[in-house]
């Protein structure tokens, strides 16, 4: 690998950093709210008394630090080691506890893979697995973005999988997942996370799919932040008269493939999959091959993170730069128009 | 001591056997789940049948004909391969019926050749994929505080899984939540996959280490019934709110002399012939 050359600076220009969007990925004047995981967390623990919270020193930073604060009897610090985390998830589980388990998505997807897959899946326990930077949400480089959680949460046998959107769906999906018996994985958006689908009057059903706004043109397939910036760049075609139709699917496993299926066979859209997560076995790839199994052939884009170890950054410049940033998305949909 | 005023002495029966006998009937079991195989960890279960005799027979409480009873005291095999040993051990105290030895590693058998938590009746985990078991076990004494259970937890593993950084992370966290009702068992035998453990990976000094960590740790021959009984209940009385060890140091092939002599022994090949002689060796050796 070659080296960078030294950072180069525009004049007039003001240089993103790196550390600005690391308590909350919300873009300037956006409407958010704090810590949404936490306070629903401890909304459900209150009247559930088997759920307890764990960590591998990552409390403050998946906003599991209001459940320790409310219960601290509750609250387990495992230290900074994902084995042991999961592991002890699994052991307080097959006691009869619902541990939720936190830690930052390349950790417990790269890291800890195994103790989950054998000790929570292989076990069929009831654990569920929160992780904060999913995908490319952080601006640190390769060892904190986790491009590649989906696949392998995808590949693994009796394993849930979420994929939330905003601030709204987090709170409505953790009392979800601790309903639901068995292990699952959720991706997590912390700090001030924004809202978005609070003016859709959208309401969290795990396991299904839902169109959030209707459009003839364009479908988007999408799920977690992506629905998001897909929502953003329906308004701003909207001004174009380009009709952009958002479906959201923020369980990627069981994936609602009727629903999807069913909205892709509406004939003369545009069918385009958008989401914060490498091409290479996500949403996409899940949604293609249920397509060809099944005959519906639209014509099919991917918006996805390319097969690549991402650069550092500011986390704007990323997404433009990789193309899921709302103009990028708002100028490949016109260019495959 | 499995209390009969709890209702689960095992095996009521042969409720006069000496630890001995169990052990011997353990070797038995696990020489004929062998011989179904014709080969595999014979040797461990031989090594390691001493340990399972005083925790099944002298130290656990549990009932064979509810192996999901909730006062149990938990038992977790960690190295699945050792399975054969632990199956031999639950055969020996009712909780698997005996004719099921034959039908151990074969096609659709409750008796899978690495131990799973979904095949068999009072397996608590699925091993295998070394380095999980002493994870699991501080989830589940995590587990059992929170109930105010009094029931312990059991765990053994090899020598070969303290190369796992996990045991590590495992270790440090035991002591750090003040375990006090777990009990690990390390099986010493010296062997893994590649070698003698010490040679693969030196662990020594394992007590000094241990001890360092925060546990309270006894070192024993693993073959030395009385040895192992009392080290058992010196780990359940023990006063300090400290996790404890019992590192077994054991004789791989104990019982059958001709497979304590072999060197490759592993995952051991027995020759069809010499199954009859193994049994023969340890009915020879239960009076000496």
């Amino acid at each position: 690998m070659k080296p960078k050359t030294p950072s180069q600076t525009t004049p007039g220009k003001p240089r993103l950093t790196t550390s600005a969007m690391i308590a909350s990925i919300a873009a300037e004047g956006q409407p958010t709210k704090p810590a949404p995981f936490g306070h629903a967390l401890v909304e459900v623990a209150r009247k559930d008394a088997a759920i307890v919270g764990m960590t591998a020193d990552l409390s403050k930073y998946t906003d599991l630090h209001i459940f320790a604060k409310e219960f601290p009897n509750r609250f387990y610090q495992m230290g900074m080691a994902e084995q042991i985390l999961f592991g002890a998830a699994s052991g307080l589980a097959s006691e009869g506890f619902t541990p939720f388990a936190t830690t930052y998505a390349v950790f417990a997807s790269r890291r800890a893979y195994d103790f989950i897959h054998q000790t929570i899946a292989e076990e069929d326990r009831n654990v569920k697995i929160v992780c904060a930077l999913p995908g490319l949400t952080s601006g640190y480089g390769p060892s904190h973005q986790a491009a590649e959680d989906l696949a392998l949460f995808r590949a693994m046998p009796n394993m849930t999988v979420i994929d939330p959107c905003d601030a709204l769906e987090i709170e409505q999906a953790v009392p979800a997942i601790a309903a639901h018996k068995g292990p699952v994985y959720m991706r997590l958006l912390r700090g001030n996370v924004p809202l978005a689908l609070d003016e859709y009057g959208y309401k969290f059903q795990l396991g299904k799919a839902q169109i959030i706004r209707d459009g003839a043109d364009v479908l988007v397939i999408s799920s977690g932040l992506l629905t998001m910036r897909a929502l953003e760049a329906a308004k701003e075609l909207e001004k174009d008269r380009i009709g952009v139709a958002v479906l959201h699917c923020p369980t990627i496993k069981p994936l609602d493939v009727e629903t999807i299926r069913r909205e892709a066979a509406k004939s003369g859209r545009l069918v385009v999959v958008a989401e914060n997560h490498t091409e290479i076995g996500g949403l996409g790839e899940a949604v293609a091959r249920d397509f060809l199994l099944n005959g519906v052939a639209p014509k099919f884009r991917h918006i996805a993170l390319p097969d690549q170890f991402l650069d550092a950054g500011a986390l704007p410049t990323l997404h433009e730069r990789y193309g899921i940033s709302r103009e990028a998305i708002c100028r490949r949909i016109k260019a495959w128009l | 001591m499995a209390d009969a005023t709890d209702g689960m002495l095992p095996n009521r029966t042969l409720a006069n056997k000496t630890l001995a006998d169990r052990a011997y009937h353990i070797r038995r079991n696990a020489v004929r789940m062998g011989e179904v195989q014709g080969q595999g960890y014979i040797a461990q279960a031989l090594d390691i049948a001493d340990v399972l005799a005083v925790a099944y027979f002298h130290a656990m409480r549990y009932r064979p004909e509810d192996p999901d009873w909730e006062g149990r005291d938990r038992f977790l095999l960690s190295n699945g391969h050792y399975a054969i040993a632990l199956y031999a051990a639950m055969i020996e105290a009712g909780i698997l019926p005996e004719d099921e030895l034959e039908t151990y590693g074969c096609d659709d058998s409750r008796l899978p050749m690495s131990g799973m938590a979904q095949y068999t009746p009072g397996m608590e985990m699925s091993g295998g994929s070394l380095g999980v078991g002493l994870a699991i076990a501080v989830g589940k004494c995590l587990g059992l505080k929170r109930k105010g259970s009094d029931s312990f937890v059991y765990t053994l593993f090899s020598d070969g899984e303290l190369d796992e950084g996990s045991v590590w992370e495992a270790i440090m966290a035991a002591a750090h939540h003040r375990l006090d009702n777990l009990i690990a068992i390390v099986d010493i035998n010296n062997m893994q996959a590649d070698g003698p453990s010490t040679q693969v990976s030196n662990f020594e000094p394992l007590v000094e280490k241990l001890e360092a960590f925060g546990w309270f740790v006894q070192r024993v021959d693993g073959n030395d019934l009385d040895a192992v009984r009392e080290a058992f209940d010196a780990a359940k009385v023990h006063m300090e709110p400290v996790p404890r060890m019992i590192v077994a140091d054991t004789l791989l092939g104990k019982g059958v002399p001709f497979l304590e002599a072999r060197e490759k022994n592993h995952f051991i090949r027995v020759d069809a012939h010499e199954w009859a002689l193994a049994l023969e060796a340890l009915e020879a050796g239960r009076d000496t």
